[in-house]
């Protein structure tokens, strides 16, 4: 055994001496850039990057294809810009799809973040550490973030770049459909964290899953509300959605798409996907920044509370 | 200054199963203390708990003068678990760089270069957590937990992993952090291990300490017995000191004399005695044998 330089004589002394624990927001980045490295050397982002270019390259062909067709079909006289119909159809449809990659990404980062990390005793070196525990949870939700976040709108960007270059389309709105997404999986990246505090892995994961479902559900509600006129189904739909912000994050960004049009273009758009779509002022903002604050202040409880 | 670790009536419950049922302890500054106890016993618990990786039910832990899961409490402490593990997909310096960063260690690279080659990991600090054995891994987490020097540490079971040579390697550490100020509460299932390096020893059996002392306290006096041409004769009550008396009545009684033992109980026999499994009588050791 080699000597114990380690110790050096004047640290050795007055063992503790030099230590200065971080800030509490030191201590989060510096939790969220582990995490963000270990991303990186898992090759996370090579998997994301190809599966994106392969996303990517059949939107294009799909966006490309239904330009063609829409152009051998339309007519001047039927009053319907078919360019927005179809560029707007293609885009929101790419949106669903962005949101649920979105979601994918955010809860595998998340899932296992507490229990599963403590089960495998991953966790309890770090936590012996001047690291709060409330630190922890938002340096994993600030790594998660940091990734989906630019994730979802930089496909979102390079998808209306698309339709732009084959369907000369752009939505009315760029920004508010780009951070009702990026607002949307900051929240399932949330939702998935604090799961993780009382669920085993696979079990957060199956049910963060069902809740984008549940979300999903009040979307397609909203639209057979809206077709059979039904108030009730309406008012469920809304509820669910509002209980469920991601949803109306991803409804209103879908309303922003085509916020401009009106017409008899405006009637098709909403025969289609958009038939869910729900615009919505700044109180959605609000309600969906104390909505995080609230899972959050929910986790920190809840994750104070444990035995590790 | 405050002790390295004052443990004050500490109970802890999971619904009806008692853990802890108010237990007593105190480190001082440097020493070396042994927690032994069964399976089940608590220990680690009363360990997780000093940590501030479990609350208590009751009584009091304070780390350094600090309570157990305060900031400056864990500022004060290292810590390796019975079942630790690294992310597989750091390297060892990664490792160390993250620690010392969230303990706000001045040591740099120089800090983490002289902890890798304390156990005697200096050759690989790029090597992957993955890609190292599991005694590897052990030292390594040897090396996490001196990170930023602390005064105080909290070791489970930290030779499980090891070989021989490994377990001799962390024993002359210890003796070596002992020297230098360290206080270190040794949780390990190795008697001998403990009786070795010790300073003072706790026995801990469903969630009370049982017995306490210093391993010399525990291993108490077993008699001593005199080989003469009738056999081996004992005498149970006799200690060390008895043994030339013992001799010179004898020889003056007109026996000779070929040998003498005197018998110690070893820690493992005080601990199975204070775990409700007491040795056999014929089990008990000499402590050396005389011509």
């Amino acid at each position: 055994m080699s000597a114990p330089a380690g110790l050096a004589p004047e640290r050795a002394r007055d063992p503790g001496a030099r230590v200065d624990p971080p800030g509490e927001l030191r201590a989060a980045l510096i939790v969220a850039r582990f995490s963000l490295r270990e991303s990186l050397r898992r090759r996370v982002f090579v998997v994301i990057g190809l599966l994106t270019f392969v996303f990517l390259g059949l939107y294009g062909l799909a966006t490309w294809q239904a330009f063609k067709a829409a152009d051998e079909f339309s007519t001047s006289e039927s009053g319907v810009d078919t360019e927005a119909v179809v560029g707007a159809t293609l885009a929101g449809l790419a949106m669903f799809a962005i949101l649920f990659l979105g979601t994918v990404l955010a809860v595998f980062l998340t899932l296992g973040a507490v229990r599963g990390d403590a089960e495998r005793g991953l966790l309890q070196p770090l936590l012996v550490r001047p690291l709060p525990r409330r630190t922890l949870l938002l340096g994993r939700w600030l790594g998660a973030t940091a990734v989906c976040a630019p994730y979802v709108i930089l496909v979102a960007l390079a998808c209306f770049a698309l339709t732009a270059a084959l369907g000369d389309w752009w939505p009315d709105r760029t920004v508010t459909p780009l951070l009702s997404l990026a607002l949307g999986v900051a929240i399932i990246a949330a939702l998935s964290l604090a799961g993780s505090i009382a669920l085993a892995s696979t079990a957060n994961g199956i049910g963060v899953f069902m809740l984008f479902g549940a979300g999903l559900t009040a979307g397609l509600l909203g639209q057979i509300a809206e077709a059979l006129n039904s108030d009730t189904l309406g008012d469920v739909s809304q509820i669910a959605t509002w209980a469920l912000p991601f949803e109306a994050l991803y409804q209103a960004g879908l309303a922003a798409l085509t916020v401009d049009t009106v017409g008899w273009s405006r009637l098709a758009i909403d025969l289609g996907p958009f038939g869910g779509a729900q615009s919505a002022g700044f109180d959605l903002w609000l309600f969906s920044l104390a909505y995080l604050v609230a899972i959050g202040a929910l986790a920190v409880a809840a994750f104070g509370r444990r035995d590790l | 200054m405050a002790p390295a670790l004052s443990v004050t009536g500490l109970r802890k419950s999971y619904r009806s199963v008692h853990a802890l049922r108010g237990v007593d302890l105190e480190l001082g500054t440097g020493e070396l203390f042994g927690l032994l106890g069964p399976n089940g016993a608590g220990k680690s618990t009363l360990v997780k708990i000093a940590c501030g990786l479990v609350r208590p039910s009751g009584g009091a832990v304070q780390v350094c003068g600090h309570p157990a899961g305060s900031a400056a409490a864990h500022a004060s402490l290292g810590y390796l678990a019975e079942l630790f593990r690294f992310p597989d997909w750091c390297t060892a310096d990664e490792l160390l760089g993250l620690h010392q960063e969230l303990t706000g260690s001045a040591g740099g690279r120089e800090e983490r270069r002289e902890l890798l080659e304390l156990v005697e990991l200096g050759h690989v600090p790029d090597r992957r957590v993955g890609a190292m054995s599991k005694g590897m891994q052990q030292r390594l987490g040897l090396a996490q937990a001196l990170i930023g020097a602390p005064r105080l540490l909290l070791l489970d079971e930290p030779t499980s992993a090891l070989d021989p040579a490994g377990r001799h390697t962390v024993r002359a550490l210890l003796e070596r952090l002992r020297e230098r100020g360290v206080s270190v509460l040794l949780n390990s299932h190795l008697l001998s291990e403990v009786e070795l390096v010790c300073d003072r020893v706790a026995i801990i059996n469903h969630g009370s300490v049982v017995a306490a002392g210093t391993p010399a306290q525990l291993s108490r006096p077993g008699g001593v017995e005199v080989e003469t041409a009738a056999g081996w004769r004992t005498f149970a009550e006799a200690r060390r000191d008895d043994a030339p008396r013992i001799v010179r009545e004898l020889v003056a009684a007109g026996e000779d004399v070929y040998g003498v033992r005197v018998l110690t109980s070893s820690l493992e026999d005080a601990y199975l005695e204070a775990v409700g499994r007491a040795p056999a009588p014929d089990e008990a050791r000499p402590e050396g044998a005389a011509a």
